[in-house]
């Protein structure tokens, strides 16, 4: 995974709550057994309306999502967040995150930033007014400032502090084979394993 | 560990954690893992690239479900990226010593149906998968979690996963079902009350005299839509019925080791004075057979109800959304919306009582004329058992296609969907916008409401079908 220290850019404003796996990466794409050309198929279905956020020229290079509450929700598949990452998304911003997505997304290196429903709805304001307007996501300060594309170099407009748990971040930030972190500990897997009961069921 | 009051999912987590360390996840072992073809080929092929093994194949089972045709199971699967992504699935499990109920096998269902089926699932264990719905094996007191591809990597690898621990829920439904409201009727209240992020970050605990009395399906129907309220899994508390369910499975323990088991299942029960972090307390004498209107399992009346109108709801926006893509005005009669299609299948409801049930209520009848209604057993064990009963003749008589078992219509990644603007009357757990297909509508119920609802062309109250 490529680490992940500070995203920029413009934000894609999609203000709707609930938006569950089967949007953003319907099944018919799930059938796929490599890892990478999601992004094409990202809110397929969705596309196919001509007023669809993502068909607004104004906001096709946009590498921030902001959205609505438990992005996310349903089908654990990460087909979801690969096409939403290989589309050119780099962070979510949203009120809130569905548990598996935001796993997933951990994993892969998309960059969830949770904020109150206040602050991401003004960021949906000022996307919509400025689609032009600039984003910065801090992770190692964990801060996000937004300002307007007419002052660039001018004070924020929205500027908030976001949270995000201290391993996720580090693994963000390093960009770490949780795997290969974990193989370290291979001693005690093994032990753990010595003590299971033996009644416990094999497949074998 | 502790000697202070816990929950049963604290007392599952605290004696699988393999390691634990100041500021990072809990790393858990993994007691079975459960493996489909969707969610696994970039999981092996990680493997692959990485030079690792499979550390506990004999703790690993594979099925394909996701794309198997539900037509005959010897002809070749016409749809070639289904048929790669199955290929996919047999060769891996091939190259790396994984078992695997093919197609074909007689053990071959869905995936959240086979480790109950097999008595692989048990008491205080943890499961994994590839799939939300994994909650399903919390019926059986086990902490079971959804997972993504990585996450699959992760464990095919180590065998085990890092976890947050998380916070503690218990949804308490007192009182009993009235007669002909079920398992479904209860988790859509549940999934309406707190809604769809109501148990974010969070284990359910289902308590209470009507989560008692239910059956190990009607648990199972429970738990598998905890998933559908945002938790990370939801469970029952393993009791008399538990036991009965698992005994003389061909995976469950025998003899002195059934003793033993046993002995340590009974001590899997919140203990007195155990905290839980929320409490929701319902009472089920309340409930009715429930349909949804929306496209979020939480958007449901009761069958003698009407669809909301927007501005009654909390979200107007989003029930304005929700209704327009439904079809639907708001405010019609919930026995006024007319079907063109019934599903009665998925890991939700298509176990045998589930067909039971249905059959009962097709008994002699004859589906509508402008109706299609089709069966999918969750499994094979099912579909043989159905069959020597008779069920596949009470259904066929009736007008029902009979399937061979897999996932199906519940997600149409095999040719099973709806066309465009068709109302389905479907027993799985999804009504998000083209889950069975493309512009298709799904409204959930269950096995009885959609029986009922295959027989009168509409959504009728089942328990004056009988
Ligand atoms: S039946 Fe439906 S919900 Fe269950 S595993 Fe299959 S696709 Fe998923």
């Amino acid at each position: 995974m490529r680490p992940v220290r500070v995203v920029t850019g413009s934000m894609a404003p999609l203000d709707r709550g609930d938006i569950d796996t089967d949007q953003i990466m319907p099944k018919q794409f799930l059938k796929r057994i490599e890892r990478t050309g999601f992004g094409q198929f990202v809110f397929h279905d969705w596309r196919a309306q001509p007023d669809f956020v993502l068909n607004d020229e104004r906001y096709a290079g946009a590498s921030v999502l902001v959205t609505g509450p438990n992005f996310g929700c349903g089908s654990s598949r990460e087909h979801a967040p690969w096409g939403l990452q290989q589309y050119g998304f780099e962070a979510i911003v949203a009120p809130s995150f569905a548990d598996i997505f935001r796993g997933n997304c951990a994993t892969v290196g998309l960059l969830c930033v949770e904020l109150a429903p206040g602050p991401v709805e003004r960021l949906i304001e000022l996307a919509r007014r400025d689609p032009a307007a600039r984003l910065r996501i801090d992770l190692p300060r964990q801060t996000l400032e937004a300002r307007g594309s007419d002052a660039p170099g001018g004070p924020a407009l929205v500027r908030e502090a976001f949270s995000v748990d201290a391993f996720t971040k580090r693994l963000l930030l390093e960009g770490l084979d949780e795997i290969a972190l974990t193989l370290v500990d291979d001693r005690a897997i093994a032990g753990y394993e010595q003590r299971r009961p033996d009644w416990l069921p094999t497949t074998g | 560990m502790t000697d202070a009051p816990r929950t049963i999912a604290e007392k599952i987590w605290d004696r699988h954690v393999v390691r634990r360390r100041q500021g990072e996840p809990d790393l858990l072992y993994v007691d079975l893992h459960l493996v489909h073809e969707v969610t696994s080929p970039q999981a092996f092929e990680g493997l692959r690239l990485a030079g690792r093994g499979v550390r506990r194949p004999d703790l690993t089972l594979a099925t394909m479900d996701h794309n198997v045709p539900t037509t005959d199971r010897r002809l070749p699967v016409a749809d070639e990226l289904s048929a790669r992504q199955m290929d996919a699935l047999a060769a891996n499990c091939a190259q790396f010593g994984v078992r695997l109920f093919d197609r074909g096998s007689d053990r071959q269902g869905i995936v959240h149906m086979i480790g109950p089926e097999q008595g692989l699932t048990q008491p205080g264990m943890t499961i994994v998968c590839g799939d939300s719905h994994t909650s399903t094996h919390g019926a059986f007191g086990a902490l079971a979690f959804g997972i993504g591809t990585s996450q699959v990597e992760h464990v095919l690898a180590a065998q085990t996963l890092s976890q947050s621990r998380p916070g503690l829920m218990a949804v308490e439904v007192d009182g009993e079902l009235p007669l002909g409201v079920t398992a479904k009727d209860l988790i859509l209240r549940v999934v309406a009350e707190i809604g769809t992020d109501g148990g974010a970050g969070h284990v359910i605990e289902y308590r209470g005299e009507a989560v008692g009395s239910l059956s190990m399906e009607g648990r199972m129907t429970v738990c598998n839509m905890s998933i559908e309220a945002g938790a990370r899994a939801g469970l029952v508390a393993p009791d008399e019925t538990t036991f009965a369910y698992l005994k003389g499975r061909p995976r469950a323990p025998q003899g002195a080791a059934w003793d033993a088991a046993l002995e340590d299942w009974r001590g899997l029960v919140t203990d007195e004075g155990a905290r839980f972090d929320r409490v929701v307390r319902l009472d089920a004498s309340m409930f009715e057979p429930t349909v949804t209107w929306g496209t979020t399992p939480a958007m449901s009346a009761p069958v003698t109800g009407r669809v909301p109108r927007p501005e009654d709801t909390r979200d107007p926006e989003q029930a304005r959304r929700a209704l327009a893509y439904m079809g639907l005005a708001g405010g019609e009669a919930v026995t006024d919306i007319r079907i063109d299609r019934v599903f009665l299948g998925s890991c939700t409801n298509a176990r045998i009582e589930d067909l039971r049930a249905a059959a009962e209520i097709v008994a002699g009848g004859r589906v509508a004329d402008d109706v299609r209604a089709m069966v999918v057993p969750g499994s094979y064990p099912v579909k043989l058992q159905a069959e020597s009963e008779g069920l596949h003749e009470v259904f066929t008589a009736a007008g029902f296609e009979w399937r061979e078992p897999g996932c199906s219509m519940c997600l149409g990644m095999n040719p099973d969907i709806l066309a465009p603007g068709e109302r389905c009357a479907s027993t799985s757990n999804r009504n998000f916008e083209g889950r069975q297909g493309r512009g298709g509508r799904t409204h959930l119920v269950s096995p009885e409401m959609a029986a009922a609802a295959a027989l009168a062309g509409r959504f009728v109250d089942c328990r004056g079908a009988r």
